[in-house]
């Protein structure tokens, strides 16, 4: 599936269940840049059951506001609607299996 | 004439073996972060292999090179440091490698490659050579602590999070007053303390900031300009006190990413430096040519 831009609006419906990995990140941002690469192989993968989102908080301060992003990117995976972990920082590709596993 | 032919022999060296990697852009053969004397001479020779080399460096006067009054002990040289430091910068642009001037902020695995941010961009490469210099062992009390809970080493990444509150900048040069005004300009209110005794103080998030006696609440704390924490630079990279743990052949734990020069570990020489850049150089380009085979 591919990867979803995600806000306000549509944010909430698609955590709330399986397990959804969500790129709190923006567009100004080096290290983010270099984060979309790895999450498109991660998409590629197709594991089942998983979703990945993308947050831009330029766009949405509300939701890096309620998730308490302080520093991008920040990695979050949810499972059914909770954050399970939490990872700042560009993550490669083998760790980020390891979160959504 | 000699070095203007062999200019352009190395430029279109460039030319031609510059590939796309998985982001669509050219892809180095090999990425040096540090223009210091380990970063030249593994840069250098990677250049006289015929390889495609990136130089992440910050301005030359940063360097520890530059900081010696006088090199006494390198063998058929002697000059300040200065001095050196210049003759290198020339002989890295004479080389055709691409100096990126900047900070490198982040180094990780994009799968058959190797991505390296620098700022607003980042860039690909085949391998990566870290010759960072004399770590920064332990950094500002509370900066490892609150790393990505207020500490921050990239302004214009982080710096939108804090529009319209108080953070303070740590650290100096022409980069940190322009990413000052960045600050300012999207509604910082930004104190910017200079000096000794600088502690980053907070329970779970940055609180406040402590010169001495003085403390100050802020949300964030910016730390430009300078070395961030090797640890952050490079997840899942071996340290040992700070420095970068390598064999002979100047390979870290990663397979790919060398190190060389202060960031090692002493002695804290220029011979020793160059020599382990060397080494670095000839061990990055035979992994760039064994990995296509």
């Amino acid at each position: 599936m591919a990867i979803q831009h995600l806000n306000k609006e549509n944010f909430d419906g698609t955590i709330q269940s399986g397990t959804v990995l969500v790129d709190f990140w923006a567009t100004w941002c080096g290290p983010c840049r270099m984060q979309a690469p790895i999450l498109e192989q991660l998409d590629a993968k197709q594991l089942p059951g998983l979703t990945i989102g993308k947050v831009d908080v330029d766009e949405q301060p509300e939701l890096a506001n309620r998730y308490g992003i302080t520093s991008i990117p920040t990695l979050v995976v949810f499972k059914n609607g909770k954050a399970a972990a939490k990872q700042i920082g560009v993550t490669g590709l083998s760790q980020l299996e390891d979160m959504v596993r | 004439m000699w070095c203007l032919l062999q200019k352009k022999g190395w430029e279109s060296a460039k030319l031609k073996k510059k590939k796309k990697g998985s982001a669509g852009m050219a892809v180095y053969n090999a990425l040096v972060i540090g223009g210091g004397p380990a970063g030249a001479a593994a840069a250098l020779t990677l250049r006289n292999r015929n390889k495609t080399v990136a130089v992440v460096a910050n301005p030359p006067e940063t360097t520890g090179l530059s900081k010696a009054p006088e090199i006494r002990n390198y063998p058929g040289l002697s000059a300040s440091g200065r001095e050196m430091q210049a003759r290198i910068d020339r002989q890295l642009q004479e080389s055709g490698a691409e100096i990126l001037p900047g900070r490198a902020l982040s180094v990780a695995s994009l799968g058959l490659t190797f991505g390296t941010a620098v700022g607003n961009s980042f860039y690909e490469s085949e391998s990566v050579i870290l010759c960072l210099g004399m770590p920064r062992s332990k950094g500002y009390p509370g900066e490892e602590e609150l790393l990505g809970k207020g500490v921050s080493y990239c302004a214009t990444c982080d710096g939108m999070l804090y529009k319209g509150k108080k953070v303070a900048v740590l650290g100096s040069g022409e980069e940190t007053e322009k990413d000052i005004q960045f600050l300012e300009s999207i509604g910082c209110t930004v104190i910017h303390p200079t000096g000794k005794n600088i502690r980053i103080e907070g329970t779970g998030k940055v609180e406040r900031i402590c010169m001495g006696e003085t403390e100050v609440p802020v949300s964030a704390v910016f730390i430009l300009g300078g070395r961030i924490l090797t640890a952050s630079l490079v997840q899942g990279l071996l340290l040992e006190s700070g420095q970068i743990l390598v064999n002979a052949n100047m390979e870290t734990n990663i397979p790919g990413i060398y190190a060389a020069g202060d960031c090692t570990g002493a002695p804290y020489q220029l011979a020793k430096a160059v020599g382990q850049g060397n080494v670095a150089g000839y061990r990055a380009a035979e992994y760039v040519e064994n990995k296509r085979t």
